[in-house]
């Protein structure tokens, strides 16, 4: 064909013919993803999607199925009364829901000096070169993830009877959940602590302040955005916690308020929500249900007010 | 070729060739030899004979036992911008940060060395590093203001530093950071909320707001517009009428334009090739370095043949 065509009108037919030439392979290339590709990329995300509807799924049953069972219960009798073998239509939660809220309260108040303090300690002195920095390290992290049962026996051996022998009372109950959840207060302190870029720290110590004001003055106040959000998720986690109380003296059936230290029992909605549900009455199960809503609601506002805390105050290095 | 620095002069103390650093007699390897200026100008001597800030002495950098800079003598005089040039990994901003003693955050570091400020040691036993970063105030590559409110930020080293009339300094030293006109409105704004220049600008007014007697600057223009970076350069000027001021830079342009002295590092390689460190090849008056280079390296350097 080239030896046909000559002269200038041929050398821009080449041209054309060539860039033509060259375009429909870049076409080809470009439409031509090989089909093996295709489908491996579709089946993946079609198993991602499966393993997300099955999650959701399970939330969405339980939630149902619990809104659905407890929905004759669903009243205010649920918050205003206490637990009746007499009538248990009229049986409610206030006692568990009270005794539940005291739990948290004493929760936050050992946690969260203990956390953040262990959490800026790990964070801004420890020397993690050290072995035994790295060995507390290393065990907070593992105390994450050790079973609740087993702080309960340990609250019960140290808090309840033991060294401090407490005896029964919520505030053992409070120092028992607060050991649970520690570990996951410290590693969140650190993560908030962490996030504070080091310029802060440098621009502060560079003005002449001491580390401890620059702690106090700069870093602190820019993790506690980071450092509550991590506090409030401990703290739903220590509310649906069951066994360690159960351990520590949380009994199921109290029909009054309970205090701190007072030694008359206590109660906490899931200790209360499993008791009733043991029960043989039909009515003590429907109103377990309308109690999982009703701690299923207490732990989505913890959850909802974490969130927007985050969301309000998170700073954008 | 000197009217700057000539301009600075309040005494002509006639102390010359003492003054002279490094000793050209100190015993170095061929390529370590730093290259010293024989033959003082006529007026040479005036413009070594200033008030000196710090006098460092032989000063070694290393990081966890790996030099990063070996064996830097010079001194900085008061007054003046002196600037640090050099390839990147150079040392020149580890020498820097050893000036308000900012090193001792890196728990791997260790000088060895002699520092003087105003002849006293500044790794003396007893001297706090707290103490000081109030005399020597640093501002940083990047911008780094507080998360806080524009005033806030101003008012912080004041505060913790429990100095008196905070809304005063606040305004002096946003006025002298040429700040004041553009943030005057909005002092309770958070500083993020500024531009980039604004922000670096800020940080040097925060600097200023505890009257430091040095200002260090690690590369303060490099994450900066040239608008900005102008901005800065002309406050240096302001500046150095009541500071002294050490400026690490990549810029050799930025260098000639603010700096009455400059000292050009180098790196330098062991003969494995494992082993790099930073090394003073020149110090000298801008103009000098600039325009008369006495080492072959500095000229490279400066005119661009190499780096």
């Amino acid at each position: 064909m080239a030896g046909s065509i000559g002269g200038i009108g041929g050398g821009s037919e080449r041209t054309r013919l060539a860039s033509a030439g060259a375009k429909a392979v870049t076409i080809d290339q470009l439409n031509n993803q090989p089909r093996g590709d295709r489908l491996k990329g579709n089946i993946f995300l079609a198993l991602l999607l499966l393993a997300l509807t099955i999650a959701l799924a399970g939330l969405a049953a339980i939630i149902i199925q619990a809104a659905v069972k407890g929905a004759p219960a669903f009243g205010t009798q649920l918050i205003t009364n206490g637990p009746s073998t007499l009538n248990p239509d009229e049986s409610g939660f206030r006692p568990a829901l009270i005794g539940t809220l005291y739990l948290i309260l004493g929760v936050i108040l050992l946690v969260v000096p203990l956390g953040v303090g262990a959490a800026l300690y790990l964070e801004e002195y420890a020397d993690g070169d050290r072995w035994w920095n790295r060995l507390i390290e290393l065990n907070v992290q593992n105390l994450a993830g050790v079973p609740s049962i087993i702080y309960g026996i340990l609250g019960l051996a140290f808090i309840v009877r033991g060294p401090l022998d407490m005896g029964f009372i919520l505030a053992a109950g409070s120092m028992t959940l607060a050991l649970l959840v520690l570990p996951t207060v410290i590693l969140a302190g650190r993560e908030a602590i962490r996030a504070v870029p080091p310029s802060i720290r440098e621009g502060s110590l560079a003005l002449g302040a001491t580390e401890w004001q620059t702690i106090r003055k700069q870093v602190l106040p820019a993790a506690i955005p980071g450092v509550v959000t991590g506090v409030i998720l401990a703290i739903s986690r220590a509310v649906g916690e069951t066994a360690p109380l159960l351990l520590v003296g949380a009994a199921a059936f109290v029909t009054f308020n309970p205090t701190f230290f007072g030694d008359d029992g206590y109660s906490a909605l899931p200790v209360m929500i499993f008791n009733y549900a043991a029960r043989p009455q039909d009515e003590f199960r429907v109103i377990a249900a309308a109690g999982v809503i009703l701690m299923l609601i207490v732990l989505l506002a913890m959850n909802s007010f974490a969130v927007w805390l985050r969301n309000r105050y998170e700073q954008q290095w | 070729m000197n009217s700057r620095v000539n301009g600075q002069l309040t005494q002509n103390d006639p102390k010359d060739e003492m003054t002279l650093t490094p000793e050209p007699s100190r015993e170095k390897g061929l390529s370590q030899q730093i290259a010293v200026k024989n033959e003082p100008g006529p007026d040479a001597g005036d413009v070594w004979s200033k008030d000196k800030v710090f006098e460092v002495k032989d000063v070694t950098v290393s990081y966890g036992g790996k030099a990063a800079v070996k064996d830097v003598s010079m001194d900085i005089f008061r007054n003046e911008v002196t600037a640090l040039i050099g390839p990147s990994g150079c040392g020149k901003s580890t020498l820097l940060r050893c000036l308000n003693r900012m090193n001792d955050l890196v728990s791997s570091a260790s000088v060895e060395g002699e520092i003087l400020y105003h002849g006293h040691d500044l790794y003396g036993p007893k001297v706090d590093p707290v103490q000081v970063r109030k005399m020597i105030g640093m501002v940083f590559q990047k911008p780094n203001p507080f998360p806080k409110s524009i005033y806030d930020n101003i008012a912080f080293g004041p505060r913790v530093l429990g100095l008196k009339d905070i809304d005063e300094r606040v305004e002096k030293a946003l006025r002298g950071a040429a700040l004041w006109d553009e943030v005057k409105d909005r002092l309770k704004d958070n500083a993020y909320g500024m531009s980039g220049g604004q922000q670096q600008r800020l940080c040097i007014a925060r600097t200023m707001a505890v009257d430091p007697e040095v200002i260090l600057m690690d590369e303060p223009c490099s994450a900066l517009d040239p608008i900005s970076t102008g901005k800065i350069e002309d406050l240096m000027d302001e500046l150095k009428q009541k500071y002294s001021i050490v400026i690490v830079t990549h810029n050799m342009q930025q260098a000639a334009r603010v700096s009455d002295k400059t000292a050009f590092l180098i790196v330098e390689m062991s003969s494995t090739e494992n082993n790099r460190w930073g090394q003073l090849v020149e110090y000298d008056e801008t103009d000098k370095v600039f325009t008369n280079p006495q080492d072959p390296r500095t000229e490279d350097y400066v005119t661009g043949k190499v780096g």
